[in-house]
């Protein structure tokens, strides 16, 4: 077979830019997964796919970027704006635990009004009455709050994590493409300060995710060019822990990452890029996902995304190079999107799991393992 | 366990033996599975992927079998139980082509029900309970006005269930009940209500209906005179791989002195998706998953693409092998063509399909949809009628 030098981690001549590219665009699915399979069980040898009990708690949906492809931020003036209160906050968390949880991720948008002492209080009275990590803040919100407050990232990040945040989530990455972002996200932080924040973080030993969402309007030199550019960053920080691809998806109406995408939004961002339509297919998926398990050698974990593909293609996705369900998103697995609630349980988790032939096993943000199941 | 053997018997075309498919059931290398069930439908249809325009139709959901785990059917009286008469159906076909979303609905216009070549579909596909009260000759009026109004759609109707019933409530024999369906226009058979031959485990999941023999019967009486089908078999309960296996192999044997079979449409058994409810009548469908016990989710994708895969190798005598997309999720039905699926069933109007202020509706693909699921999997798409001719070439 081509390109058989890929095929074991030991032999891996790390691919290139270029190589990379090609492989992505010319082989066949059966074939990349093959490739990614084989390297997932040479890094995680015991068959184990593990997945985080969390909590994804969204402090406030008022935000000043309003990305296009955003159907959570709202104007202050919105009647659906909101801003969670503590107690609110407080029994969310308390459920988290009773639940097994051990984690919170905790991301909002951008408040006009909320300056780093907001986020400082915030952290230190979550830490004050609760054992519990947490996850929070994406680039995106830390280098709003740095702006806000006039700090540079390393400043700011030193004290959010004195305040109590023990880690970073790898959202708001999008496209690492300034091409792309420019028309998605034109108010968004641009690539390098987003790569600054991680960069910033794991030298302050924050240790973070890496997120990409595609199938909007990138093409595939994009999706290279965003792998690259977390594996350089990887190379000199090892701070990432798990890389985690999703995908847009307009025309669908399972889950979507951080809330549900309103239907007029949705709408709105099809009329505005056409090619936006349809969103990535389940191949797309699964070719993007093996080609970051292949091409990301130095990040240890990919994580399956089954709140934007659903149970049994991210069960699927266990053999095209992830390694990880993700989080069990206490919050956002019961999504009301056209009055159906839908719901996928920690049993039904476990089952996808079993059902490929793996091994389920609860973890935490370090991917050390608590328990099996 | 390496696939080898099997994979030199794919190579030189002989035929998998029973033991050939469990040891595939059993194996792990879906890469392998898909490689070699691709050849195999390569070699069959190309790199064809087919789709079909259809309206489905359900005349009631007032059903004497009240099978335990049909979510669809109602007794006579009892609440949401409903009945269409002739001329509902016919109203049905000729208007509500516009609940389908996309390249169909721009080419819809006031004088749809004369102009039958521009309907948005090419297909009406008929299944519904068994009634208690409506006699046989009903369903032969039925297929004649519709006949009558649409001479150029395709009828595919009554499952083996309903025409086991209609032979029973009509004392006609079998072969006389469907020669009869035949002259007042029925066109072909669908596949439902096999569910599991089996019987023990059909005995567990719907002991009301038809046993797999007397399925098989029908199916071969049909055949006989004719009139083609398809067939299913529904997984992810109670069976072992032994059963789906055995189940393939009755198909295949029938096949072989007959060959009236269509295609194959593997169904996995989702008593959480609800959504399923209403379009495959004849295949339990779960009131309450919990009050029975019996059922966890079937969250497994790679069972349904080695489901596939194995049926398109082992039912070497099967024209095609159909991901039914409503059933599978589209995203699994994409998959299932690089595992040797070659039909995705269609654009599936139906008869309720509410609109809630622009809410996209899950039941109805657009035909745009469709082809781009298809085009983005490597394949070409075929629009097909129901006997998989092309219909028309598309770019
Ligand atoms: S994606 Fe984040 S930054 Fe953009 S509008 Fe939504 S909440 Fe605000
Ligand atoms: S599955 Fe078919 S036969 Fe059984 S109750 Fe439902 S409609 Fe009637």
């Amino acid at each position: 077979m081509k390109n058989r030098k890929y095929q074991t981690k030991k032999n891996i001549n790390r691919i290139t830019k270029k190589e990379g590219l090609k492989l992505f665009k010319s082989a066949d699915l059966l074939g990349l997964g093959t490739m990614a399979d084989k390297i997932r069980q040479e890094l995680h040898t015991k068959g184990i796919v593990t997945f985080i009990i969390d909590r994804n708690i969204n402090y406030t949906n008022i935000c000043i970027n309003r990305c296009s492809f955003c159907a959570f931020w709202r104007d202050e003036k919105s009647p659906e704006a909101y801003v969670l209160d503590k107690k609110t906050l407080f029994k969310k968390i308390k459920e988290t635990i009773a639940l097994g949880g051990t984690q919170i991720l905790i991301q909002g948008g951008l408040h006009p009004e909320f300056d780093i002492n907001y986020y400082i209080e915030l952290l230190k009275s979550i830490k004050e009455n609760f054992n519990i990590h947490v996850h929070g803040f994406s680039p995106p919100e830390i280098a709003y709050i740095a702006d806000k407050a006039g700090f540079t990232l390393k400043k700011t990040i030193k004290i959010l994590k004195e305040a109590g945040l023990d880690s970073i989530p790898g959202g708001g990455a999008e496209i690492l493409s300034d091409r792309i972002r420019k028309k998605l996200s034109p108010k968004k932080i641009g690539k390098d300060r987003w790569l600054r924040v991680m960069e910033e973080a794991h030298k302050l030993g924050i240790k973070t995710t890496a997120t990409m969402m595609f199938g909007s309007i990138e093409k595939p030199e994009d999706i290279v060019e965003h792998l690259d550019a977390i594996r350089k960053l990887q190379d000199k920080t090892h701070g990432f822990t798990a890389f985690i691809p999703w995908s847009f998806q307009p025309g669908n109406t399972e889950l979507a990452q951080r809330t549900a995408y309103s239907v007029q939004r949705k709408n709105a961002l099809r009329r505005t890029h056409h090619a936006v339509r349809y969103g990535a297919t389940a191949v797309e998926y699964l070719r993007v996902l093996a080609l970051s398990r292949i091409y990301l050698d130095n990040v240890p974990n990919i994580q399956a995304s089954w709140v934007t593909q659903g149970l049994k293609l991210a069960q699927i996705a266990l053999r095209f190079g992830a390694n990880d369900f993700g989080s069990t998103m206490i919050e956002e697995n019961v999504v009301a999107s056209a009055g159906v609630k839908y719901m996928v349980s920690i049993n039904d988790i476990l089952n996808a799991i079993k059902g490929a032939s793996l091994k389920p096993a609860q973890r935490d943000m370090y991917y050390n393992i608590i328990g099996y199941m | 366990m390496s696939l080898k053997k099997i994979e030199d018997k794919v190579f030189s075309r002989k035929r998998l033996t029973p033991d050939d498919a469990l040891i595939l059931f059993h194996s792990e290398d879906i890469f392998t599975l898909g490689r070699l069930a691709s050849q195999v439908a390569y070699r069959i249809n190309g790199n064809n992927a087919y789709f079909v325009q259809n309206h489905h139709i359900n005349p009631t959901n007032i059903c004497v079998n009240r099978c335990k785990f049909c979510a669809f059917s109602r007794s006579k009286g009892e609440k949401g139980a409903y009945e269409l008469s002739i001329k509902d159906i016919i109203k049905k076909l000729g208007t509500e082509g516009s609940g389908v979303r996309g390249q169909g609905q721009d080419k819809l216009n006031s004088s749809l029900v004369t102009r039958h070549s521009s309907l948005p579909f090419t297909e009406v596909h008929i299944v519904g309970g068994l009634h208690p009260d409506w006699p046989f000759d009903f369903y032969l009026e039925m297929l004649r006005q519709i006949k009558k109004s649409f001479p150029h759609i395709h009828i595919k109707a009554f499952t083996a269930v309903e025409i086991d019933y209609f032979s029973k409530t009509s004392g006609l024999s079998l072969t006389d009940t469907l020669k009869a369906l035949k002259s007042a226009g029925l066109d072909s058979i669908p596949g439902g209500g096999a569910e599991i031959f089996d019987v023990k485990v059909r005995a567990k999941i719907c002991p009301e209906k038809i046993n797999g023999k007397r399925w098989l019967e029908v199916m071969e009486k049909a055949h006989s005179i004719g009139i083609k089908s398809n067939a299913t078999m529904l997984y992810g309960h109670h069976e072992t791989y032994e059963h789906r296996v055995e189940h393939m192999l009755k198909l295949r044997e029938l096949q072989d002195r007959t060959g009236g079979f269509q295609a194959f449409i593997p169904l996995s058994f989702h008593p959480k998706n609800t959504r399923l409810s209403k379009t495959v009548h004849c295949s339990p469908r779960p009131r309450s998953a919990k009050r029975g016990g019996l059922f966890t989710v079937h969250s497994n994708g790679i069972d349904d693409i080695k489901t596939i895969a194995i049926s398109r190798l082992f039912l070497d005598n099967f024209p095609h092998i159909k991901a039914y997309w409503i059933m599978l999720g589209e995203k699994i039905a994409q998959l299932s063509l690089m595992f040797g699926a070659d039909d995705l069933d269609g654009t599936i109007i139906e008869e309720k399909i509410t609109h809630s202020a622009g809410a996209l509706s899950e039941k109805a693909m657009s035909k745009a949809e469709l082809i781009n699921l298809i085009k983005k999997a490597g394949k070409v798409p075929v629009e097909r009628d129901s006997f998989y001719k092309p219909v028309k070439n598309l770019e």
